[in-house]
């Protein structure tokens, strides 16, 4: 193959046009054979998914902290409002509001040019804003499912004499994760999408390096391409998982 | 689509015909590659008949792809427009030409693939004749001369190209500083921006250790930036050119407009204006 590529480079510095399948080849070889190419894919591949699961991890926590605190507040009988409960209430509001109000492109921009200026990791600074930002949609997604529990359920409970954290725990939030987790999923493939942005802040993805093959080769297709194919086939098997993760989740329906 | 005259078919045909004797003349490739081969280059052989008339991208006018961050060959003004010796030099030439000038700003990368792709007639952006790029597309004669230079901190112990090993570099995306310094010390220790400018304000943030970068607008960064400087070492030399799509029907009259425009002294006044009356 390697042979079949020199003879090809030779033809082409010549002048000579090649034809459909020699280019094709060409162009195939040189962008993802040529000096272990594919090497450049698998390494940015691997920085995507650590990036997607360290701001997976974030925007869960993040998100489960504040959909809890909304919740609570919200759920406070009337006249009975707890002052610390509000001032959190206000933060997490604030927090949603900001993340929510402005475009994802220039959280990062400014994460790493004003507030982390200082960092050399790109990469988790990305991963940072990611699940900064993941967080604030995670939270309005469980917050939904909370709410999307019938009220009848947290009043058994009460009645039967648990307290409101237990009654939380065990019997509000079990129904609540299954209610949200089509909505959850659809969050995390676009945060995976999303890990793309990081390349305008120099984290080293995988669209980094399909940039870089572009920059070499001169050849936008194939590497844009393969970039794509590759974005979907991690897709698919993050869907595939979660499916099973919702009919293990639906074992105890009859 | 153009219609062609019969002297052109003529001219087409005749070309063809010598381009059948020479892919013949090929040998090793196969038939089938040969008969293809044979065929493309009818077909472009048409297009450059047609020269005489210049086909452009858009009709009556010559589009002109740039990366404006490049200063002083390209910048924005601050009303928006683009001004800079790339764009004075391509409004000398669309007037030698009898076209109009039609600028679009984007990425340099996407600059340079906007010529193979048909969406612009010519890319100027300070480009550097390399053999890769040659593969690729075509160019002009060079109408100017750079060099990449190396910023750095005042207070940086970087002192030469040398001293670059282990340190990490910025650069812009698909520029030659960036495919330089990432064949000589890695693709780890080499950062790519959209633009210059990021790749500045990096360096400004210490987030990378220098930056490589053409000369012309190295000097502006470092003169906007206190702190800064250029080092007196160079990195490497380079020709600029205009690039143009392979086989483009523009690159002769472009060439004998360069050739006037230098002649008469216009490129120089150009260059003038912009660098040496600071």
């Amino acid at each position: 193959m390697a042979a079949q590529y020199e003879l090809l480079k030779e033809l082409l510095n010549s002048g000579t046009k090649l034809s459909f399948e020699q280019d094709f080849f060409f162009k195939f070889y040189q962008a993802f054979l040529l000096k272990d190419r594919w090497m450049q894919y698998i390494s940015g591949v691997g920085t995507t998914l650590l990036v997607t699961a360290l701001a997976l991890a974030l925007g869960v926590v993040l998100g489960s902290v504040v959909a809890l605190v909304r919740v609570t507040h919200d759920q406070q009988r009337p006249g009975h409002k707890n002052a610390v409960l509000g001032f959190f209430n206000a933060v997490c509001q604030v927090y949603t509001t900001i993340i929510r109000g402005t475009p994802m492109m220039v959280q990062l921009l400014i994460m790493s040019m004003v507030i982390f200026a200082n960092s050399r990791n790109f990469t988790m600074v990305g991963a940072l804003t990611l699940g900064i930002n993941s967080g604030a949609y995670v939270s309005e997604i469980i917050r939904g499912g909370l709410m999307a529990v019938d009220p009848g359920q947290m009043e058994a409970g009460r009645s039967l004499g648990l307290n409101y954290m237990t009654t939380m725990v065990v019997i509000i939030i079990p129904q609540a994760i299954r209610a949200v987790l089509p909505a959850l999923g659809n969050e995390f493939i676009i945060l995976l999408k999303d890990t793309s942005l990081i390349t305008t802040i120099g984290g080293k993805e995988l669209l980094y390096a399909a940039q870089g093959i572009m920059n070499r080769t001169y050849d936008a297709m194939f590497p844009l391409l393969g970039v794509a194919l590759i974005y979907l086939i991690l897709v698919m098997l993050f869907t595939w998982l979660l499916s099973k993760f919702e009919r293990r989740l639906a074992q105890s329906d009859r | 689509m153009k219609k062609i005259s019969r002297r052109s078919f003529m001219a087409a045909a005749a070309v063809s015909v010598a381009a059948l004797a020479l892919t013949a003349c090929g040998g090793s490739a196969s038939s089938a590659a040969s008969s293809v081969a044979s065929s493309a280059a009818s077909s472009e052989a048409v297009s450059s008949a047609a020269a005489a008339e210049l086909t452009t991208v858009e009709a009556g006018k010559l589009t002109m792809a740039t990366n404006a961050t490049f200063p002083p060959y390209e910048m924005t003004t601050d009303s928006g427009e683009i001004e800079g010796i790339d764009v004075d030099t391509a409004k000398a030439i669309a007037e030698k030409l009898g076209l109009e000038l039609q600028i679009d700003d984007m990425e340099f990368d996407a600059a340079l693939l906007s010529v193979q792709q048909g969406k612009a007639d010519i890319v100027m952006a300070g480009v550097t004749v390399t053999d890769e790029r040659k593969a690729v597309m075509d160019f002009s004669d060079s109408y100017a001369t750079g060099i990449q230079s190396i910023i750095v901190p005042n207070d940086s112990d970087i002192a030469s190209p040398d001293d670059l090993a282990g340190k990490k570099i910025g650069t812009q995306r698909g520029t030659t500083g960036y495919i330089y310094c990432s064949d000589d010390f890695g693709e780890d220790s080499v950062v790519a921006y959209d633009s210059g400018l990021t790749a500045v304000q990096a360096l400004n943030n210490g987030q990378v250790d220098a930056v490589v970068i053409d000369n012309a607008p190295a000097t502006e960064y470092v003169a906007a930036n206190p702190g800064l400087k250029v080092l007196d070492t160079s990195y490497a030399e380079e020709d600029y050119a205009i690039g143009m799509a392979k086989g483009s029907a523009l690159e002769d009259a472009v060439n004998k407009a360069l050739e006037e425009l230098k002649a008469d002294g216009t490129l120089q006044a150009i260059v003038d204006k912009y660098i040496n009356a600071n």
